[in-house]
This record gives structure tokens, C-alpha cells and sequence, in this order.
């Protein structure tokens, strides 16, 4: 293969040391590559570690052991070429929407006229043209997600690193964020690795859907290729036969993490 | 209930109030006054009490001193406590070795500082200003000192994911926190700013509202205190307006409780 790997996980091990001073491994020998232009998605139970996996390839956590390596060059310090989107509100309560996406631009010393004009057709391509100056707290949450969407892409960075971001969001407004991701994504294909615990989502979304194993010292336990053709509609391919297929060979895999990963939530909670 | 309705029993209460303290201090009821002049005086005693002082115009100096020490004791002690507030925030070392210190300083009554004030800076304004400012001091260092520290750990990251520098993240993140808790308090360190003001002049001094009721009470005036106090209400109502007009202005993005959240 001749295309760059954009991030690029090297048995990258995460651990806390908790409170009692017990070390606490989430994420054990995490191999992962995700190439230029490639969306990967991460699938696991509650509480595998996926989010901490995705905040070593920010750069927000160092690993234990292992490394990380950005287009070849291993990552000190945050990633710089990474957007990340939040699954909590990440947005600046105090700046309008259009403040919140020029923001992006301002930090890198663009001057306001001219990142205003920008930031305002960021918000447009995610269909919030007319509400430049609502605050966020005036918005939906699924108009918010489209601010941070906004915010992020408009510094075009060149991977993009998605924390359940339509975690918190209804059913219906999911699906219609999947495609505006999408259709934003084919616009210039970024190197996208895209948490969930979705697995139809995952599916529907990605080239490529890797699978963890429940916590704690959670690993990879699986990588499958979605081969379903792009550009897809995320209504639409879930009734393709192939999605069927796929969705029931991982999640005959899935399924037992998931119950294992029940089952120690609720061992651990009788526990304290 | 409606607007007017509501007014309208606002004003009912004052009337029924004021109605009352006339009869009972001027009628005897089963020939005895409940209310005896010399201790209660009566409304329209003090009402004309506070005509003369607006006519004769000798109000205007004692109010406008008053303001000023409020004012200035508001923006020195405001100022202080956000440059503190974000000092100790941003340095948690700093601020465990001083934590005794400033329990034991604010636990302390300010007014027994009334009278260190008064020797250090004589009978003039500033004793006055100063002890405002350790009132107001306290209450913005506080609210600044947890709005720096509360800041959303994801707001942060999501400053930091975007490229904000430490000095953006102060200027587009902390700054905006801890003003918002600021602002927050603004009513109440406000308040307490007028309180500082009117309490030094109390103590000892040559004008302003404090000195007016405090002369009123040396000799018996008694409608002269009631006076006084019922202008110092007005004041701090009409200033109690602007600092609600200011803060409709500075913190229009902010939630109210009402909004619930979509």
C-alpha cells in the first residue's frame, strides 16, 4: 500500500494510577493504522477504553508503553494535525455560533474580517446559516453538534478524531448527522477514526470497523472491512443484504464483550 | 398574576404600612400613643425631612460622596480580587500556603477595621474606600478563584484540540469563566461596596449618607435617621437597577432558568 498512514497505534498501552495507588490498565497493546483518507470506527462495550485510545492519538494522554506515530513522525506533545470532536458540549457558552467556528480560524492569527466570512459558510454547509448569532444554550443539540462540526472542520485539519459525538442525540438526528459526515468527509476525505458503541452506526459509516474487547486491559480483538459502496445513504444501507451479513458476523463476536462488559459493571458496583 | 396586579399589592403594602405608623404615632388608641413621636417620629415628619434636604440641595453632596466611595471601593476591590482570584487559580501552591490566611482574614468582622482605616487614612474618603474594598475584595476573589478553576474539562481540551496557546486559553476560556462568576456576584459585592461606604462614614467622618444619619441620632432626630435611611434605600434600589441593566448586557449568553436546555 503506498498511502500514507495518517495515525498509527504501536502496541500503545494506557494506564491510571488510581486514587489507592493501584495502577489501573484500560487499554492493553493497542495495534491500530488508520490510512490517509480512511474511516475507521471503533466499536466496544461501555467502559473498553475507547475513548482513552482516542485521546492517546490526540495527544490529550500518553501511553504507558507503545507509541504513537502522525504521518510517520512520532506524536509529542498534543497532535496538531488533528480535529476532535467532543461527545460532551465542547462549545464556548460565552461566543455566538459564528464566533465559536471563526474561533478556529482567529487562533491561527487569521484576522476576524476574514474568518467571519468563512466561518459563516461553515455554517451554512452544516444548514446553520440563519443562526449565527444564537449562543449555544439557545440551540439543540443537534444544532450544537453541527456548530462543533463547524468549528473543527473549518481548520481543515487532516485527521479527524470522533468521541461518540452523536452520542447524546436522538435517534432520527443521528442518522441525519451520519450523512452530513459523510457528505462533508467525501468532500476531501480526511483520515476520520470514529468512536461508538453503535455497531450499525459503525457499519454504516466506516471503510473499516475494529472491534475491543470489554475492560479492564481491553485489546483489539477484531478488524473488518465494510466494502459497502461509497457514497452511501445511511437510511438506505442499512437494508443493504451485505450490511446484514456484516452486522451479524461482528456481532456474534461483539455480543460476548458486551456481556462480559455488563457483567463487570455490575460486579463492580456490588463490589463497593 | 399580572403585571399591574402584582404592582398594584406591591404599593398596597407600603400604603397600609405607612397609613398605620401615621395613626398609631398621632392618634392615642384607648389614650395612650403606641407608637410615642420622640422613638417613631412619623411619615410625614420624615417625608418633609427629606423635602428639605432635596430642596435646600445639601443631599446631592452627602449622596454624591457616598456613590463615589462606592464606586471606587467596588472597582479597587473588584480589581484586586480577579487579579488574586486568577493568580491563586492558575498557581495551586500559592494558594495552599495562603488558604489560612484568607479564611482568617475574611472570617474576620470588617468593622472592627473601621477604626485601623480611620488612623491610617484619616476622616477623608479613603478610610471609607478601604474598608469597602476588603468586603468586596472577598467576594470576587472567591467567585473568580472557583470560575477559573470550574472551567469544563472538555471546554478546556476542546481550547486546546483547536491550538489555543496558554494565552488564548486565558483570554477565550478562563477569562470568560471566571467573569461570568463575577458577574454572578455582581449584585451582592455591589451591595456590600455601599455597605463598606455607609458603615466608615458611620464611624466617623465629615459627610456623606452615614454621617447624615449618624448626626440625625446624636441628637435625638429621629425622623432625620428614618430619612436617612429611606434615601440610602432608594440609592441602593436605583443602583441594584443598573447593575441588572449592565448584566442583561454582559451575560446575554448565558442560560437562564427558565430556558431549560433542548
Amino acid at each position: 500500500m503506498t498511502t500514507p498512514t495518517a495515525v498509527a497505534l504501536e502496541d500503545a498501552k494506557v494506564a491510571f494510577r488510581l486514587g489507592d495507588g493501584r495502577v489501573y490498565t484500560a487499554v492493553e497493546k493497542a495495534h491500530l493504522a488508520v490510512a490517509q483518507g480512511e474511516f475507521v470506527a471503533i466499536v466496544g462495550p461501555t467502559g473498553c477504553g475507547k475513548s482513552t485510545l482516542l485521546n492517546v492519538a490526540a495527544g490529550l494522554l500518553k501511553p504507558a508503553a507503545g507509541s504513537v506515530r502522525i504521518f510517520d513522525q512520532p506524536l509529542a506533545g498534543l497532535n496538531r494535525d488533528a480535529g476532535y470532536l467532543f461527545q460532551a458540549d465542547a462549545l464556548f457558552p460565552w461566543k455566538t455560533a459564528l464566533d465559536n467556528v471563526a474561533i478556529g480560524l482567529e487562533i491561527k492569527g487569521t484576522p476576524r474580517a476574514e474568518a467571519l466570512p468563512r466561518a459563516q459558510k461553515w455554517l451554512t454547509s452544516v444548514g446553520l446559516g440563519a443562526f449565527a448569532g444564537r449562543y449555544p444554550h439557545m440551540l439543540s443539540g443537534g444544532q450544537r453538534k453541527r456548530v462543533a462540526l463547524a468549528q473543527v472542520l473549518i481548520r481543515d485539519p487532516k485527521i479527524l478524531l470522533m468521541d461518540e459525538p452523536f452520542g447524546p442525540l436522538d435517534a432520527q438526528t443521528r442518522q441525519v448527522m451520519g450523512n452530513l459526515l459523510l457528505d462533508l468527509w467525501s468532500a476531501d476525505r480526511k483520515a476520520v477514526l470514529f468512536v461508538t458503541h453503535d455497531l450499525e452506526e459503525a457499519i454504516a459509516l466506516a471503510d473499516r470497523v475494529v472491534i475491543m474487547s470489554a475492560g479492564p486491559s481491553s485489546r483489539i480483538i477484531g478488524d473488518w472491512k465494510v466494502t459497502l459502496p461509497r457514497p452511501r445513504d445511511i437510511f438506505e444501507v442499512r437494508l443493504d443484504k451485505e450490511f446484514h451479513a456484516l452486522h451479524r458476523e461482528i456481532w456474534s463476536v461483539l455480543k460476548d464483550e458486551v456481556m462480559k462488559g455488563y457483567a463487570q459493571s455490575t460486579h463492580a458496583a456490588e463490589a463497593v | 398574576m399580572s403585571r399591574p396586579t402584582l404592582f398594584a399589592l406591591q404599593v398596597l403594602v407600603a400604603v397600609v404600612c405607612i397609613v398605620l405608623w401615621q395613626v398609631l404615632s398621632t392618634v392615642p388608641v384607648f389614650g395612650k400613643i403606641l407608637l410615642p413621636p420622640f422613638f417613631f417620629s412619623n411619615p410625614l415628619d420624615v417625608f418633609s425631612q427629606i423635602v428639605k434636604w432635596f430642596a435646600s440641595g445639601v443631599i446631592w453632596k452627602h449622596l454624591g460622596i457616598t456613590l463615589a466611595e462606592s464606586i471606587l471601593a467596588f472597582v479597587i476591590g473588584s480589581l484586586g480580587g480577579v487579579l488574586v482570584g486568577f493568580w491563586f487559580a492558575r498557581q495551586p501552591i500559592v494558594a495552599a500556603v495562603f488558604d489560612p490566611y484568607v479564611k482568617m482574614v475574611n472570617a474576620l468582622p470588617r468593622v472592627v477595621l473601621a477604626p485601623i482605616f480611620a488612623l491610617w487614612l484619616g476622616l477623608g474618603i479613603w478610610s471609607k474606600v478601604a474598608l469597602g474594598v476588603t468586603l468586596v475584595f472577598f467576594i470576587v476573589f472567591f467567585n473568580v478563584y472557583q470560575g477559573v478553576k470550574e472551567v469544563s474539562r472538555t471546554v478546556l481540551d476542546n481550547g486546546r484540540m483547536l491550538g489555543m496557546s496558554e494565552r488564548q486559553l486565558m483570554q477565550h476560556v478562563y477569562w470568560p469563566s471566571a467573569l461570568s462568576w463575577m458577574f454572578s456576584s455582581l449584585h451582592t459585592s455591589v451591595g456590600f461596596a455601599v455597605v463598606g461606604a455607609v458603615v466608615g462614614e458611620y464611624l466617623g467622618s465629615a459627610a456623606g449618607l452615614g454621617y447624615l444619619i449618624q448626626q440625625a441620632e446624636g441628637v435625638f432626630d429621629v425622623a432625620g435617621v428614618f430619612a436617612g435611611m429611606f434615601v440610602l434605600s432608594a440609592f441602593v434600589i436605583l443602583i441594584d437597577y443598573g447593575v441588572t441593566l449592565v448584566e442583561r448586557r454582559l451575560l446575554v449568553w448565558r442560560p437562564t432558568a427558565s430556558d431549560g436546555r433542548g
